[in-house]
């Protein structure tokens, strides 16, 4: 009697469901699936029920190709549980293993159901190895897919976040700029910057490059072309944060800063309290200017 | 003169051209280079590697930690097979560029490292190599 694998491998899920099932919980039991905690047992079992119901309903739609329409509820169902697993910071390993580890008891089933039937038993086997081969690397797909986009959310935010004008004074504004310098930031920066000096009314912008580890020239290029606007919007410009390495660094590159540059933030804004015509003071007798 | 550590990185993204200003400045200061003299390995490596990815078309880098008798230098050569530069005295005149840039990248890298070696065939390819010794 020869049997085609789906068939073979149908007929055996069908049969052996339960014993499969079980075993599979607890090789997943045994993995670091459940030891990390991140899942409770009962969920465990439920997501097991459902794939293997699902893949027992696919195989009898017939074909054995995961990729075919008859496939598509428990990519569904497997596309779910692994994105929920990249959201919950499985790795790439538990989350691959949840298909693989089933593969293990199915051939255990296989081999009780046709251990004397050498030719249902191989076609069995390599129908079972190609679906959840398939199946075990979309699971992974799905999951880096999710990783990468909540990557991509993550380093949009931080975009945005690490770009803040801030507001010292009445028409005196600070960019305290942290990290790398790309054209797609400078731009964001740029934007932030010369809306904040419409806004604010402000005469005098402080960039602060305390926080960029390395100025190039393209860094240079893109401070410049900010100053260079901003001027344009009326506003001055003045540079800070520059340490002692940078501008020795800067100046062995050649480049030139045409901008009132200094130090420190303090120093910056102590500059710009001077041109906006303020001065800071020391309280001589607090009790005195009290108002 | 002994390499006693070398690795290559890979030139494809800007993403790329900070990481190797990473790896550059962690073997900066494995071998011991000073603050100074990190930032400016670090800022020739970011200029060179991002001439690499920008006019070459991407390439790699590869760095080594030399040593020469009692000195240690890093030594940083970065490979491309893009067009390749045809006048490479015309390429290294600052405020010369070819692209958008400030056309300072060649010459400040080589005013910040104690070496600097450009080799160029057109069609085939540029090859830099800066030194930075302790």
């Amino acid at each position: 009697m020869t049997m085609d694998g789906a068939g073979v491998l149908e007929r055996t899920l069908a049969e052996d469901e339960v014993t499969i099932l079980d075993a599979w919980i607890a090789s997943l039991r045994d993995g670091t699936s459940l030891r990390s905690g991140r899942i409770r047992e009962a969920e465990l079992r439920t997501q097991a029920k459902t794939v293997l119901g699902l893949l027992r309903e696919a195989l009898a739609g017939g074909g054995l190709d995961a990729d075919a329409e008859g496939f598509a509820s428990i990519r569904e169902t497997l596309a779910d549980i692994s994105r929920s697993r990249a959201i919950q910071g499985f790795t790439p390993t538990d989350t691959a293993n949840f298909v693989f580890s089933l593969k293990e008891r199915v051939f255990e089933a296989l081999v009780k159901t046709h251990g004397t039937d050498a030719q249902g038993l191989a076609a069995g086997t390599w129908a079972a190895s190609k679906v959840l081969d398939r199946l075990g690397l979309q699971t992974m797909e799905v999951f880096l897919a999710s990783r990468e986009e909540v990557i991509g959310r993550q380093g949009q935010e931080i975009a945005e976040l690490s770009t803040p004008v801030v507001r010292l004074w009445d028409g005196i504004l600070a960019l305290p700029l942290i990290g790398t310098l790309d054209s797609a930031r400078t731009g964001v920066v740029m934007e932030n910057l010369l809306q904040a000096i419409v806004d604010e009314e402000a005469e005098i912008a402080i960039i602060d490059i305390t926080g960029v580890p390395t100025v190039d020239t393209l860094v240079a290029q893109h401070l410049l072309k900010t100053v260079a606007a901003a001027r344009l919007m009326g506003a001055d410009c003045i540079v800070s944060g520059i340490r002692p390495q940078i501008a020795q660094t800067m100046v062995h590159l050649g480049v030139e800063l045409n901008v009132v540059s200094k130090a420190t933030l303090a120093d910056a804004f102590a500059v710009a309290l001077r041109r906006t015509g303020r001065k800071v003071v020391r309280q001589q007798a607090p009790a005195e200017e009290r108002r | 003169m002994t390499v006693s550590k070398a690795e290559t990185l890979p030139i494809r993204s800007g993403g790329d051209v900070v990481r190797v200003r990473q790896r550059v400045r962690a073997l900066a200061v494995e071998i011991g280079l000073g603050l100074v003299d990190q930032t400016k390995i670090v800022t020739a490596a970011s200029e060179l590697a991002r001439n690499t990815l920008d006019y070459g078309g991407g390439g790699d880098v590869r760095a080594e930690i030399v040593q020469n008798g009692a000195r240690k230098g890093l030594r940083l050569t970065f490979e491309d097979t893009g067009p390749g530069i045809a006048d490479i005295e015309q390429a290294m005149t600052d405020h010369y560029t070819s692209g958008g840039g400030l056309g300072l990248g060649l010459g400040g890298a080589k005013r910040l490292s104690n070496e600097f070696h450009i080799a160029s065939t057109p069609g085939m390819g540029t090859r830099v190599t800066i030194a930075r010794w302790k």
